[in-house]
């Protein structure tokens, strides 16, 4: 079904995941699938989010798609070359906290850069520009336990934008952030997203967040076994605020529809849960 | 929070008076006969006999070979539990292979090896680092490799994401994750490298503090005894407190708070 809507854009595909399949050894001497049969792609310059019940294998996704796991079968293409190792056009943000506490915030957005043999001096400068433009200007100095939350997740943000990044995986990075923050937050997102169009991948259980964000909204079934099961554009036009955009009637709409599809996700995995 | 709040001042104030009191009734206790001082020793003597060797330069020389061990030891035996740690956290085959060997050496009373160590070695500084590298060794070992494995495999994750290669993930996040554990029990290590050169002097040597008392107490000389323990503790408090130094300008990263 997306092959068509990618024939129609005329774009190509960013990263593609083909029948991918996770499963993994469980306690009791079983396997355990996280994820089946699972194919997904993302255009050049598409944001695409990801929704689900919780524990449905959001994060598995995700992993396989930055390289970080290896499926057990099925593949990863990016830039429609087959993926072998990690994902090196990818970021990744995750949902934990992933700054080095040892390092300044200035120190951490220089890491990856540093890494890839760059002088330390030429490195900092970068990592300065960045902050600035996350809105942390004057805070480099600062080790990541004197940020707040929300900072935490600018730089982190600043740290894999510096390395230029074709897509991007982001993991429910704003779900620790309280609502206000988090709205800030995506707002920025989009702002820094619009100047050159990665293309993102952003997983969440969180419908709002998701419609807010994206161009085409998938939506995961309940784990185990999880594969998606219905997929929605969302034609609401950029720029968007995510706080005025909740209350547009087309917004409004395109909730109502997924929400229909989720639901169903949502008790039947609130049911499993139950039942455990 | 206000009654978490104490005065330095009246800390150091009450430390000085306590301090005090234990020499002053000490000396009381000597004075009046109620102690003998054949076994006790005097207060006032080993303070004469302290200030005695701080102006003598033969002193100079025992204390020299004395922290030259400790400090061999301590850093050789440091060095090695952070190569062995780090490569036996990496390798889980190798660490169940040398599990149960570790646990045994650990757990033997290794101070009677200084008469085999002082047999393969000599009678020289070597022994006696010998011994204090067995001391010094285990305690940081073991927190070398819990601190490696507990690193969060997000870090790990993260900045593999960044680019990082296996030897990079080791400089990067490895070892500065270890070396709030490290810290730890390098405190601990300085009592023991101590420990290591004193013994090692007090059962064969020609010069150490270890030697010093060993003469003092073939002469029943209690208050030299006393005097060379008491140089003793003031040179781990000093090693102490430069630890205590470089884990605060090392860790500057870590929360204050706890």
């Amino acid at each position: 079904m997306n092959v068509s809507a990618l024939a129609i854009a005329g774009q190509r595909s960013a990263l593609a995941l083909k029948d991918v399949t996770c499963a993994f050894p469980s306690s009791s001497g079983t396997t355990y699938v996280a994820v089946k049969n699972v194919s997904l792609t993302l255009a050049e310059g598409e944001f695409v989010s990801i929704v689900g019940p919780t524990g449905c294998g959001k994060s598995t996704l995700l992993n396989v798609a930055a390289g970080l796991l290896r499926p057990t079968c099925g593949e990863v293409f990016v830039a429609d070359e087959p993926l072998r190792a990690l994902n090196r056009r990818a970021g990744y943000m995750f949902q934990a906290d992933a700054l080095l506490p040892w390092l300044t915030a200035r120190g951490n957005v220089a890491l990856g850069l540093e890494l890839g043999g760059m002088p330390k001096k030429a490195a900092a400068e970068r990592a300065e520009g960045w902050l600035k433009r996350v809105g942390l200007a004057g805070h480099g100095d600062r080790y990541p336990h004197q940020l707040s939350g929300g900072m935490k997740k600018r730089v982190s943000l600043a740290q894999i934008l510096v390395m230029g990044p074709k897509i991007l995986l982001m993991d429910e990075p704003f779900s620790a952030l309280d609502v206000q923050t988090r709205q800030l937050m995506e707002n920025e997102l989009l702002d820094i997203w619009s100047h050159d169009r990665k293309s993102v991948l952003f997983v969440t259980h969180d419908l709002e967040e998701a419609i807010s964000l994206a161009d085409r909204v998938i939506v995961l079934s309940s784990g185990p076994a999880t594969a998606p099961i219905a997929e929605f554009e969302v034609n609401i036009p950029r720029p968007r605020d995510v706080t005025e955009i909740v209350q547009s009637p087309h917004y409004l709409q395109t909730h109502r529809r997924i929400w229909e599809t989720l639901k169903k996700e949502v008790l039947r995995s609130y049911e499993r849960g139950k039942a455990v | 929070m206000q009654h978490n709040r104490i005065d330095r001042g009246k800390v150091w104030l009450l430390r000085g008076v306590l301090l005090a009191a234990v020499l002053v009734g000490w000396q009381v206790g000597i004075d009046r006969q109620v102690l003998p001082e054949l076994f006790f020793g005097s207060p006032r003597v080993i303070g004469a006999t302290i200030i005695k060797w701080w102006g003598s330069g033969a002193f100079y020389v025992h204390l020299y070979v004395t922290l030259v061990e400790t400090l061999l030891s301590f850093a050789i035996g440091t060095a090695l539990a952070l190569v062995l740690g780090l490569w036996l956290a990496l390798s889980p085959l190798w660490a169940a292979v040398f599990d149960p060997f570790i646990k045994a050496v650990n757990s033997m009373p290794r101070l009677i090896l200084a008469p085999i160590f002082a047999i393969w070695f000599g009678l020289g500084i070597w022994s006696k680092v010998a011994l204090g590298v067995t001391l010094v060794f285990f305690g940081v070992f073991f927190n070398v490799y819990q601190g490696i494995r507990e690193v969060s495999p997000v870090l790990l994750a993260n900045t593999r994401m960044l680019g990082a290669n296996h030897r990079q993930l080791i400089r990067r996040v490895y070892l500065p994750s270890a070396m709030t554990w490290v810290f730890s029990s390098l405190h601990l290590s300085v009592g023991m490298a101590f420990i290591g050169a004193v013994i090692g002097e007090y059962l064969g040597s020609s010069e150490g503090i270890g030697y010093l008392i060993l003469q003092a107490e073939g002469t029943f000389d209690t208050d030299s005894v006393l005097a060379g323990i008491v140089v003793l503790t003031i040179c781990a408090l000093v090693l102490d407190a430069v630890i205590s130094a470089a884990e605060k300008a090392l860790l500057v990263w870590r929360p204050t708070a706890h």
